[in-house]
Parts: C-alpha cells; structure tokens; sequence
C-alpha cells in the first residue's frame, strides 16, 4: 500500500509538471494570436483594393479589346501547383492533419501537381511518402512576415510565366475566429472569373493607363499574387495559434482532471493505510491485555 | 493649391495617409507629377522615389519599391511592394545590403542570380539616397 500512494504521488508531480508547460504554451499561444488576428484584419481592405483596380483594368482591356498579358492568357491546360500552408511545429490539435488531409484529396483528384511546402509538417509528411516539393519554406516562425510571402509569391509567379504549370491553388487555414478555422482551396492563377466582376462603388471613371493597360495588368498580377500569398500566410499563422490555444487549453484542462481523479486515489490509499495501522495497533493492543 | 489625399500603402501597413498639395511618381516610362484635379488614372510605379508635398509643411520622401498607383477623384492610391518614409530608412542596413550585392556582382563564379543582385543594389542605392535627403 504504501508503494502504491508513492507511486500516485509521484505520477500527480510528473503530470503537474506537464500541465504548467501546456499552460505556459496556452498562454503563449494566446499572447501571439492578439497580434497575429490584428494582421489578419488589416491586410483584407488591401486585397479587396487590389483585386478591385484589377477587376477595373482587365474590363477596360476586354472593352478596348486587347490582348490580354500573355501571362494571363487562359491555357486550357490542366497541371497545377498546389501551395499548402501548414505548421512547421505539432502541437497543435487537428491542425496539419486537416491540411494534409486536404492536399492528400487534392493530388488524388489531380495528379498533374507539383507543390510549394510551407511549413515542416507538411513536407516531412510528404517526404516519407517520396513527394518532392517544387520549393519548400520551412521555420518561417510564427508571425506572418511580408518578405517571406513576397519571396514564394515570386517563385511561384517565376514558376507559372516559364510555364511549369497553368493553375495555381493556395490550400490554407482560413481563420474565422479563435476556436473556428475552416480548410480553404483558393484558386490563384489564372485569374478567377469573380475578380472581373469586382467593382469599387459609385459610377467607375474612365482612367488612362500608363504605360498602357497591358502595362498596368502586368504590374498588378505579381501584387495580386503576393497579396494572395500574405493574405493565406497571416490567415494560416492566426488559425495555427488558434489551434494550438486550443489544443493546449484542452490540455490543461485533462491535466487537471486527471490530477484531481488521482489526489482522490492518493486519499484514499493514505486512509486506508492508516486504518490498517490502527487495526494492527488496536490489534497488538488487545494480544497484550488478553 | 487645391489639396487631395496621397495614400501609400504596402500589404503590412499604411505608410502614410495625408493631404498634399502635389505627388511626383517614379512611372516606369520616368518620373511624372500629380496634381490635385488629375483625371483618373492608374499607372505601374518602378523602383524610386515619391516625394510628396504635404498641404502644410515641407515636402517628404519615401523609397519605393516598385507597385501601382490609381487616382480616383481626390484620392491618389499607391500600392507598393516595400515603400518607407526617409525617416525610417535603416542606412546602417541599406549600407550592409549594397556592400553585400557589390560584393555578390564582383565575384561573378558559377550561376550566380546577377538579376536579383542587382536588383538588391539598385534598392539598397535608392534607400541611401532617400535616406540622405538625396
């Protein structure tokens, strides 16, 4: 018996530990996440800006009916790139589960994809099953950083002029609020027919374009791009701190449970045992007397 | 002069938001001005400077990166691929990032990426310059 409360004693210290790092990484998580969710907002008006001006200039080009950029001409091909987001750290509940999951559905359904890696999850899961990435970006951290979105906006904007593909899809995480993150296909490139139909409000004024609108064109598509790109970036760091919130509140929380199943037992071995001295006591007790 | 609103914004933040009397663009066919009244217009920006002159006080510069601009009524819209106020220029960094293109441009071995080499020095040239009040 008293083997067994030093055991329980001993695994109440060892889970007790436990719970104050989950705690800790709650609290960080948490700490992170106000920042991160502030970015999130604050980059959706210059996408919606972008994406406005874009729509504006490719209606003004169809009405003088030029030529479209040629890097915007449909291709009518079918091989795809699929950027997918995910962490490059677990820990974080269903997180990159969700994601791979995703991707997994994705290369089945085309199998003409070369992918771009974010995150070390998703590439070590990718890597045991002998997929290579076209480019990988892995320990970013864990707020969204411009330069970073900027650099594979640019890589995989090289990759689609030269041709190595005709459609671009971001998997990501798009952040709702703290506890609802929802898995996103979103289509890039070429251009989705919604971004032509997108019009600021008020009656559109007739611009010139300088240098021209295939000029203008050019220049917005690489923005239009990275915007896409830092848009899914910060969208997939907030759920990811979310996540892990999330996941290492539940934690705590089992932790502390466990911890309370466990002092009762602990209680109880303790009462025990002394019932069974004082039986032994009352015992030797009464041998003398008699 | 009449006054209209300049707005340069990069994806991260707003860099500034103020009324001004005139904008001067880096265009990429040359550098061209703004006036309040513009018809409306939407060009592509190259790497250089705005300077832009605030409706009270003295006109201010900011090192740009490249992007687009759209004006629209009163409202001059600039969205940039970097852009920073001469202010906040880091020449420290600036100088670090031009000694390391030049150096990178100097020992041309092997397939080194020239462009983006020089395209780092030419940033790093104009951030000086910016920062340095010319």
């Amino acid at each position: 018996m008293a083997q067994s409360s030093r055991d329980i004693k001993r695994r109440i210290s060892s889970i007790s530990k436990t719970q104050q790092i989950t705690k800790a990484m709650e609290m960080i998580a948490a700490s992170k996440l106000r920042s991160a969710q502030e970015t999130v907002i604050s980059t959706r008006p210059y996408y919606e800006r972008l994406t406005s001006s874009l729509g504006t200039a490719l209606r003004a080009a169809e009405q003088a009916g030029e030529d479209m950029p040629a890097i915007i001409r449909d291709r009518a091909g079918d091989s795809h790139c699929l950027l997918v987001f995910a962490a490059d750290r677990g820990l974080a509940g269903g997180y990159n589960a969700a994601i791979i999951r995703q991707a997994e559905a994705f290369l089945k359904e085309y199998p003409d994809t070369e992918m771009v890696m974010v995150g070390r999850k998703v590439r070590d899961h990718f890597r045991r099953r002998n997929r290579t990435a076209l480019a990988e970006f892995v320990g970013i951290g864990d707020t969204a950083n411009l330069r970073v979105a900027q650099d594979i906006g640019h890589v995989i904007f090289d990759f689609f002029v030269h041709g190595l593909f005709d459609n671009v899809t971001i998997l990501y995480t798009e952040f709702i609020n703290t506890v609802t993150h929802r898995v996103k296909l979103r289509p890039v490139l070429p251009l989705p027919e919604q971004i032509k139909e997108t019009k600021g409000d008020g009656p559109e004024p007739l611009y010139v374009y300088e240098p021209s609108i295939n000029g203008v064109l050019e220049t917005l598509i690489p923005l239009y791009v990275d915007a896409a790109v830092y848009q899914a970036l910060t969208e997939a760091k907030a759920s990811e701190l979310g996540a892990r919130m999330n996941a290492m509140r539940n934690a705590t929380d089992n932790a502390g449970e466990l911890i309370q199943e466990l002092t009762i037992s602990y209680n109880r071995a303790r009462q025990a045992q002394i019932t069974k001295e004082i039986a032994e006591i009352v015992g030797g007790a009464d041998a003398l007397e008699s | 002069m009449a006054a209209f609103t300049l707005e340069v914004v990069t994806q991260e933040r707003t860099v500034v938001m103020t009324e001004v009397e005139y904008a001067l663009l880096p265009g990429v066919d040359g550098s061209f001005g703004v006036l309040s009244g513009h018809q409306p217009i939407m060009a592509s920006l190259d790497l250089g400077v705005l300077e832009f002159g605030p409706l009270h006080g003295k006109r201010r510069k900011i090192a740009l990166g490249g992007g687009f601009m759209e004006m629209h009524g009163s409202r001059l819209t600039v969205m940039a691929h970097t852009a920073e106020l001469s202010e906040e220029i880091d020449v420290l960094r600036a100088r670090q990032a031009k000694q390391r293109a030049e150096e990178r441009l100097a020992d041309r071995d092997g397939d080194l990426d020239i462009a983006r080499a020089q395209i780092a020095l030419q940033k790093a040239l104009l951030r000086l310059k910016v920062a340095n009040g010319d």
